[in-house]
This record gives structure tokens, sequence and C-alpha cells, in this order.
């Protein structure tokens, strides 16, 4: 009876401590990439990295200025694209859809979702930048703009379920028509989840590299308009980091250190301001 | 009883969940600016019913009624729904006011019919208020969210908000269940002090108090409408056994 006890506590704290030791590795990693990060990226990371222009190959100094406004530009027009259709999405899904055609649309959303990055960069590259026959910024931001859809849908649906169908009877029972019931009582008292969604699904859209190799392309400038091609960090992160200059290969982790704050600041925010509770 | 005393008759109701039938052949009158109780075990139909008076079945897929029920002469179940709901108001079981202010829930309704703005507006809350004995409780904090209400005073400001559209009927589901006995007293006289100005029906398990507020009562059962009379007449000479058997606690 006793070797079985000793062995029960054995396993116990075998399995206890795998698990434990597997946490720490995951919350580990992060940190560690972080860190690594700060420690390569930190002495590239400045005032003129903000807000110089890359200078000529070779030279070294510069910034990527044009890369961060380009990052943003591709962001808000692909969200002013995805969001609408992915939350207006979401809205039919939970308060219009039948069972069959709901069921689709969801299986369709995550099948887009499992779309590799890459696939949606040829699928922009053969709509908008051959017909224009050149590449732009608009064609970016239509593959980032695409990609964002499915999370806003599933995140916008997800949050109008949590709002219990006794708030909106209320709102039907004062003579609301369905429309107003959503719009003035589900979706306000579901905008906590709503906005998180939304500032996750930019936060990850934002480091999408594969996409604009194609579509977006690069600039060495400031890219004027939504008609020419423009730099993003991500895809400066891959053309500094694999080529020759240390510089540059500095750069590449300062920009990459941008990268990762802004969704790390998004994610942070996104989830103190959504445990404030949904319903007050 | 004069034809124009008859809010609301119904006749030859039948109500179906899918396949399942849930009301089978209800045909009852609501007299005008009266309080009409309907009780009953669990399950028997009565909150079914009250539901059809409003027509809020139709957000359940499967669901359908047939029959007829007219409202003041008018085809309830053929007319717009929006139009019906803003002259048949209801109270639900838990109170369920809005992720709003107490002045957004109450102006809820009247900012939807657009008849209410500014000024205006502002009379016709505080006067809501003031009819559910609530105004001097929140006049200081009308911008505080109404979760910060107690359970009764959320009720009586569901209640304010259902009368701030002036209904012609309000419906209520069971509407003092979820609250206490000080609570419950005061909607009690909320409903007497305002039985002239529009008609009541109130489903309720409570027999008490369909004995203290209502002047009729009816009695459902299985799905079917066992009795239906002045309250004093079914609470102490019922005509049929099944009503005398519930009154008198030998079930439900």
């Amino acid at each position: 009876m006793g070797l079985r006890n000793t062995w029960r506590k054995l396993v116990n704290l075998v399995m206890f401590s795998l698990t434990g030791v597997c946490a720490l590795v995951t919350v580990g990693v992060l940190f560690f990439i972080l860190g690594y990060l700060l420690w390569y990226g930190g002495t590239s990371f400045s005032w003129t990295f903000l807000t110089h222009l890359p200078t000529p190959v070779g030279e070294p100094g510069g910034g990527m200025a044009n890369a961060i406004v380009g990052s943003a530009k591709l962001l808000f027009l692909a969200s002013a694209f995805g969001i609408p259709i992915g939350f207006l999405g979401g809205v039919y899904l939970a308060e219009f859809g039948g069972q069959t055609f709901s069921f689709v649309i969801r299986y369709t959303a995550d099948l887009l979702n499992g779309v590799p990055s890459i696939v949606m960069g040829i699928f922009a590259f053969a709509i908008v930048v051959l017909p224009m026959k050149h590449f732009s910024t608009l064609a970016g931001s239509l593959a980032l703009g695409v990609m964002m859809i499915p999370i806003a849908v599933r995140s916008t649906e997800e949050a109008l379920r949590t709002v219990p169908l006794m708030l909106r009877e209320g709102a039907l029972a004062l003579g609301a028509s369905k429309w107003k019931t959503i719009a003035t009582v589900a979706v306000p008292a579901a905008r906590k989840g709503i906005i998180t969604g939304i500032v996750l699904d930019i936060a990850r859209v934002a480091g999408e590299t594969a996409p604009l190799l194609f579509t977006a392309f690069s600039n060495r400038f400031w890219s004027p308009g939504w008609n020419q091609p423009t730099a993003s960090l991500p895809v400066m992160v891959y053309t500094y980091a694999i080529s020759a200059y240390d510089d540059w290969h500095r750069q590449a982790w300062a920009a990459g250190l941008v990268l990762l704050s802004l969704v790390l600041v998004a994610n942070v925010v996104a989830r103190l301001s959504f445990s404030r509770g949904s319903t007050r | 009883m004069a034809a124009d005393d008859v809010k609301l008759r119904v006749s030859g109701l039948d109500f179906f969940y899918g396949p399942k039938q849930a009301l089978f052949d209800i045909g009852v009158q609501i007299l005008t600016n009266r309080i009409t109780a309907l009780i009953g075990p669990s399950g028997c139909g009565k909150s079914t019913f009250l539901r059809t008076l409003n027509r809020m079945y139709e957000t359940l897929p499967h669901a359908r009624a047939e029959g007829e029920i007219l409202f003041d002469n008018e085809d309830l179940l053929a007319m717009d729904p929006v139009a019906l709901r803003r002259r048949v108001g209801m109270v639900f079981q838990r109170p369920n006011p809005f992720p709003k202010s107490i002045f957004d829930n109450i102006a809820y309704g009247l900012r939807v019919n657009g008849t209410y703005r500014g000024a205006a507006l502002h009379e016709k809350v505080e006067k809501s208020l003031r009819r559910a004995a609530l105004w001097d409780e929140v006049k200081d904090s009308l911008h505080k969210s109404a979760y910060a209400l107690s359970g009764g005073q959320q009720q009586r400001l569901c209640i304010a908000r259902a009368l701030a559209v002036d209904p012609e009927v309000l419906l209520l589901d069971e509407p003092c269940s979820a609250l206490d006995p000080i609570a419950t007293a005061k909607i009690e006289e909320l409903l007497f002090s305002i039985q002239d100005q529009c008609t009541q029906v109130i489903v309720t398990h409570n027999m008490q108090q369909a004995a203290r507020v209502a002047d009729f009562t009816g009695f459902f059962l299985l799905g079917k409408l066992i009795e239906f009379n002045k309250t004093e007449v079914i609470f102490k000479t019922p005509a049929k056994k099944e009503t005398e058997d519930y009154i008198t606690g030998r079930f439900g």
C-alpha cells in the first residue's frame, strides 16, 4: 500500500512539473522574443528611425517612416473595407440566419480564415495588380481586408450572441422594429465584445507579410495616394533582414520591435477594456 | 356587457410550437380598462396565450397562431406587428432594463415612436416615473445606469417604460415572481392606480395576487381555458371541478 501511495505521488509530481514547465516555456518564448528584439533593435530604435526615410543602399542611417505610414494606410483602408462587411455579416448570422444558410456562411467564413495569406496575395495580384499594371496600396489593402472579414464576422456574431434574448424582447415589446432593436439595443449591449474583436483583428493583420509581397510590394520613398507601391513594416523586415548590411539588420530588428509592440499594446488594451463587462 | 366594452375578443385560438399544439380553441373576451388575471399550473399555456396578444411569439421560427383575435374589432393577427406592439405593451417576468441610463430606458419607447423630443420628452419621462412611484427615488440620478437600481425598482422601471408610450393594453407576465413581498405590494399598488388608463392582462402563479388585483380571472390547464369569470366567482363558486381542485390546492 505504501508503495502504491508513493508511486501515485510521484506520478502527480511529474505531471505537475511537466505541465508547469510547458506553461513556463509558452510564456517564456514570448519574453525571449521580446528580449531579443529589445536587445538587438533597441539601439536602432530612435527618433530618426521613426521619422526619416530610408537612405540609399549602403549608406548607414535613415529610418522607416514611410513603412510606418505605409502600414498605417494599408491597415486603414483594409479596415474600411473588411470591418463593415465582417460586422454586418456577423449581425446577419446572429440576428437573422436560418439553420442551413447560417451554417454554410459560418463554415465558409472559417474556410476563408484558413486560406494561406500568400494565396490571398496572389488573388489580389490577379484581380487588382494585373489590370492596373502596377503595385499599389489599394491591392495590398484588398488582400488584407479580405483576411479581416472572417474574423470580424465570427467575433461580431459571438459578441451579439451573448446579449440575452430578454433585452431584445424588451425593445420589440415597445414597438421597435427588428432593425431598430438590433441597432439601438443589441449592438450597443455587445459593443465591448465587438470592439475587442475589431482591435484584435487589426492587430493580427498588421503583421501579415506574404500578401503584401506582390500587392503593395515596397517603396524606398513616400507613397502618396493609393495607387502606388508602398513600404510596410513587415515587408521592410523581410527586405532588411536578408540583406548583407549590418545596419539594415539592426533596423529590421527595430521594425520587428515596433510591430510586436503594436500587437501587444492592442491586445492588452482590448483585454482590459473588455474585462469591464459587456452589459454596463 | 356592451360590445364596445370588449377590448380583445379571442375566438377559436389554436397555437403551435412546430408540430406540438400548445393552445386549444381558446375563446375569451378581455374587457376595456379592467384587470384580467390568468392562472394555472406551470406549463398550462397562460404565458403562451399572453404572448399571442402582442405577437411576441413571432421571434420564434416555428411558432404559429391560428384562429381569430379582434383588437377593437381589428384583426390582431394580420396587423403590422410593430404598430400592434405600440398599442399593446408588455412587462416580463424578470426585469429587463436596457444597459442605458434610467432616463434613456424610459425615453426609449418614446424615441422609437418618434413623437416626443426635447422638453416634451423630459416631461413624459418624469410623468412615467411619477406614475410608477419611482420619481422621488431616481430624480437625482436619471443619468445613472438602470442596473444600479434594485430588482423591485428595475421592475417598476420596466413598467414605467412600458407605460411611457401610453399603451391601450398592458400585458404582464408574472411581473412579481422575481421580487420580494414589499416590492410586490408596490407593484400591485401601481397596477391599481393605472386601472382606468389601460386594460391589463396579468399572468400570475400567485392565486392570492389574482384574488387581490383582478376583476376577472381565467383558469388555464393543459392548453385549454377551463373557466373564465369574475374573480369572485372563480374563487368562491367555481363551476368546473378542475378549477376548484386548483384553487383549493389539490394540484399545481
